[in-house]
């Protein structure tokens, strides 16, 4: 029953999240800017602005500019975050891909820099008060809710072991509209039922961010505007 | 006297750390804002006259407009994180407190209400999410905050997304004057050049008359006939140019600089009555259709008079314009010379002649001043001067250094792509903003008591007219000479050997020339 209940929910979530951001990328992508507005300096070249956003998503180069602490925080966490789901693809796959299991170590280490990293970023948002100022509830709920996510999984690995196989055989199922049963177990109960929450609110909410970036025009323009004449939309009516 | 007791404490605690933060006071700044633009002044320019009964209706309807006709404004309305990488960056938030006046907070008043009317989190759980209705409040709120904005750029090079607040607060602007509540600063201005082709209302008799006099002024200084032709059919450059250059100072200087480096290049150039003005205000309310009417004026006297080249003059905002919407607005300009950058900056014209040794300096004319150069915002962080990116920064600096003995750099947070607003960008260089500007002025003008101390600072250089007139005005609530901010054509000016010019230095009383004044600026500075 319960089974069930979270294969389906794993269904709608998949299905909100892929839909959801890919209204948003097309959203994003068909809407014109009408001027030239890079900030500069720039790269005067293709080739140069994916250089420059290969440096922003990889190395955060801007926040590194900004603000050395939420540079740590936010780097430590979305690079743990990165390797932990590489890590997740396991549960995924049969055979295992090689460059999966090699790591699997590596991926351990990876969700406590991801947790160390969110409470840094809570810490911050709660003790210094321009960031207090700006945040709403929902800003604080999700460093708790990702927070949770982590926490729920390290447990597992750590304190309440639960029939990981069968948590893989439960997904495998998944990928093959194959229903299997979940191990009846808390943590994993908890932890796949937040996943499952962030997965439904990721197109609603600030977590936008990720497409986002893709499509700044202040960092994904050229500067070339003399060179070659921007035509953005058709003039604007009222 | 107590305030200005207080003020001078802060000064000299900010002089190590121009850009240190004072402690967060909400609401500093709520009564801070601008005289609302008449009735007339907002119908000239497609605007309702007053607030509209339907307001809110129009105001959201037009930020739905705006959300799907400009990617910048979609995509930074849904991408900020709130990280609080921008919140220091800001010199209102540095000079007020005001925690309205950190940029992801400036965003958030109109954000909210996006967020309440457009967005599904919004829309049922608005204060999960800090979505709030559109009211009264809010659009006082907007007002005040939205003209404490110099759309300077600086917080969007810190942003992780590069979320500009310049387009956020462009577009609170424009739809504020879509529901009729205009500025009056802003809006009278575009009106005026719309009517008589420049921001001062200078008309085409009196503009003939100016240049006139500065003729004689030159011929006085030089014994040299140079001229700075108005209306000239058949000229090859035709130069766009701040009206402030036509009659303030220390903006007037700058002009006869151009009019030397024109001269000593035996270049044919002409300003136009039509067209003379760089300034173009329509950017700073956000109006791409008043920003269009302001580019096409120049397009027209272009054609007009047959020129092969466009210059600007040394504007700040006006080279944004220039340089990045001129040729979408008004492009494109097959009928001018594709040989030359179009439009080209003066500062790169300078520079050409100095690389291909064209020029002749004296740089010892320049010796009584010290100076540093105040990276105009948009200049640095909206376009660009020369092939490479960064000229913008070291083509000035290479054209001072070409002339001057003496050039220091202020520290480096305060400069290049990271320089801080003059105070008076974007539209808020009016008196009725004097608090705010004097606030925003001050970790520019910290930075410059820092150069002041260690270096003997004596001057600064501008290259923008706002920038030039806000500092004049900055310059004596802060312990300098009202003088000592000069612009970067009348060093090359001062130093410039024209062949067959008389040699000034002797019999020089009735010349206006800001060097004596200068000059006991160096004594009273250091």
């Amino acid at each position: 029953m319960i089974s069930t209940l979270y294969a389906l929910l794993f269904y709608v979530a998949t299905f909100l999240l892929v839909a959801g951001v890919s209204q948003k990328i097309w959203i994003y992508w068909r809407t014109p800017s009408p001027l030239k507005v890079v900030v500069t300096p720039a790269p005067t070249t293709n080739t140069g602005v994916v250089l420059r956003m290969a440096r922003e998503v990889v190395l955060f180069e801007s926040l590194f500019k900004s603000n050395k602490w939420i540079w740590v925080f936010g780097w430590m966490f979305h690079f743990g975050l990165l390797l932990v789901l590489i890590r997740h693809l396991r549960y995924f796959t049969n055979p295992v891909w090689w460059w999966v299991s090699l790591l699997q170590t590596v991926g351990i280490y990876a969700g406590f820099a991801m947790f160390l990293g969110l409470t840094g970023l809570l810490i911050r948002r709660i003790v210094v008060n321009r960031v207090r100022y700006i945040s709403a509830p929902s800003d604080y709920l999700m460093l708790l809710l990702l927070m949770a996510i982590g926490f729920s999984g390290l447990m597992m690995r750590f304190v309440l072991p639960t029939d990981i196989v069968a948590v893989k055989t439960f997904f495998l199922g998944l990928l093959r509209f194959n229903l299997q049963p979940l191990p009846m177990d808390l943590p994993v109960l908890v932890h796949l039922g937040l996943v499952v929450v962030l997965m439904i609110i990721f197109p609603i909410s600030k977590l936008l961010h990720v497409p986002g970036l893709f499509f700044s025009p202040s960092r994904t323009q050229a500067d070339n505007a003399r060179e070659k004449r921007h035509v953005g939309a058709a003039p604007a009516g009222r | 006297m107590v305030e200005l007791a207080i003020d001078n404490k802060i000064s000299r605690t900010s002089i190590d750390d121009p850009t240190a933060l004072p402690c967060m006071t909400p609401d500093a700044m709520v009564g801070s804002k601008p005289f609302l633009a008449a009735p007339d002044h907002n119908t000239k320019l497609g605007f309702p006259g007053e607030l509209v009964d339907d307001w809110k209706e129009k105001a959201i309807a037009r930020m739905g407009y705006l959300a799907e006709t400009n990617k910048a404004f979609k995509v930074y309305l849904d991408t900020c994180v709130k990280c609080g990488a921008c919140t220091d960056k800001c010199h209102y938030y540095m000079g007020s407190g005001d925690p309205k006046n950190m940029p992801v907070a400036r965003q958030d008043l109109l954000r909210s209400v996006y967020r309440r009317y457009f967005t599904f989190a919004g829309k049922y759980f608005p204060k999960l999410v800090g979505a709030v209705d559109l009211t009264r409040e809010v659009l006082d709120d907007w007002y005040s905050y939205y003209h404490q904005c110099s759309q300077c750029r600086r917080c969007s090079v810190f942003c992780p997304y590069g979320i500009d607040t310049a387009e956020i607060s462009m577009a609170a602007r424009d739809i504020m004057d879509h529901i009729g509540v205009g500025q009056k600063y802003c809006n009278e201005i575009i009106g005026k050049v719309m009517d008589v082709g420049n921001n001062l209302g200078l008309n085409a008799k009196a503009l003939k008359a100016t240049m006139e006099d500065l003729e004689e002024d030159l011929e006085d200084e030089t014994g040299l006939e140079i001229r700075i032709p108005v209306d000239e059919h058949g000229a090859d450059i035709l130069l766009i140019t701040p009206s402030a250059d036509f009659f303030a100072e220390p903006h007037i200087d700058g002009l006869m600089g151009y009019a030397k480096v024109f001269h000593a290049a035996g270049a044919s150039w002409t300003v136009s009555s039509y067209a003379s003005e760089a300034a173009n205000f329509g950017m700073f309310i956000g109006s791409e259709e008043n920003t269009a009417v302001l580019c096409n004026r120049i397009r027209k006297a272009a054609e007009d008079l047959g020129v092969k080249r466009i210059i600007f003059g040394e504007c700040g905002h006006a080279w944004r314009v220039a340089y990045n919407f001129l040729n979408t607005l008004a492009g494109p300009f097959d009928f001018l010379d594709q040989n030359y950058p179009i439009p080209q900056h003066i500062l790169e014209y300078t520079w050409d002649l100095i690389e291909r040794d064209q020029l002749t300096f004296d740089k010892s004319k320049n010796d009584e001043y010290r100076v540093t150069f105040h990276d105009s915002c948009n200049v640095s962080r909206a376009s660009r001067m020369g092939d490479k990116p960064g000229g913008q920064f070291d083509i000035p600096r290479n054209v001072l250094k070409a002339v001057c003995n003496n050039y220091y750099d202020m520290p480096d947070e305060t400069i290049r792509e990271k320089t801080l607003c003059c105070g008076g960008g974007g539209g808020l260089l009016t008196d009725d903003l004097m608090d705010i500007r004097k606030k925003g002025s001050s970790p520019r003008m910290h930075a410059l008591q820092q150069v002041e101390r260690d270096f003997g600072v004596t001057h600064m250089v501008a290259i923008c007219a706002i920038c030039k007139t806000q500092f004049a005005k900055m310059m004596p609530e802060f312990g300098f000479d009202r003088e000592a901010i000069l612009s970067a054509h009348q060093l090359v000016s001062n130093a410039i050997v024209l062949e067959g010019q008389i040699d000034e230095d002797d019999d020089d009383d009735e010349d206006m020339e800001p060097e004596m004044n200068g000059a006991s600026a160096t004594g009273d500075g250091s």
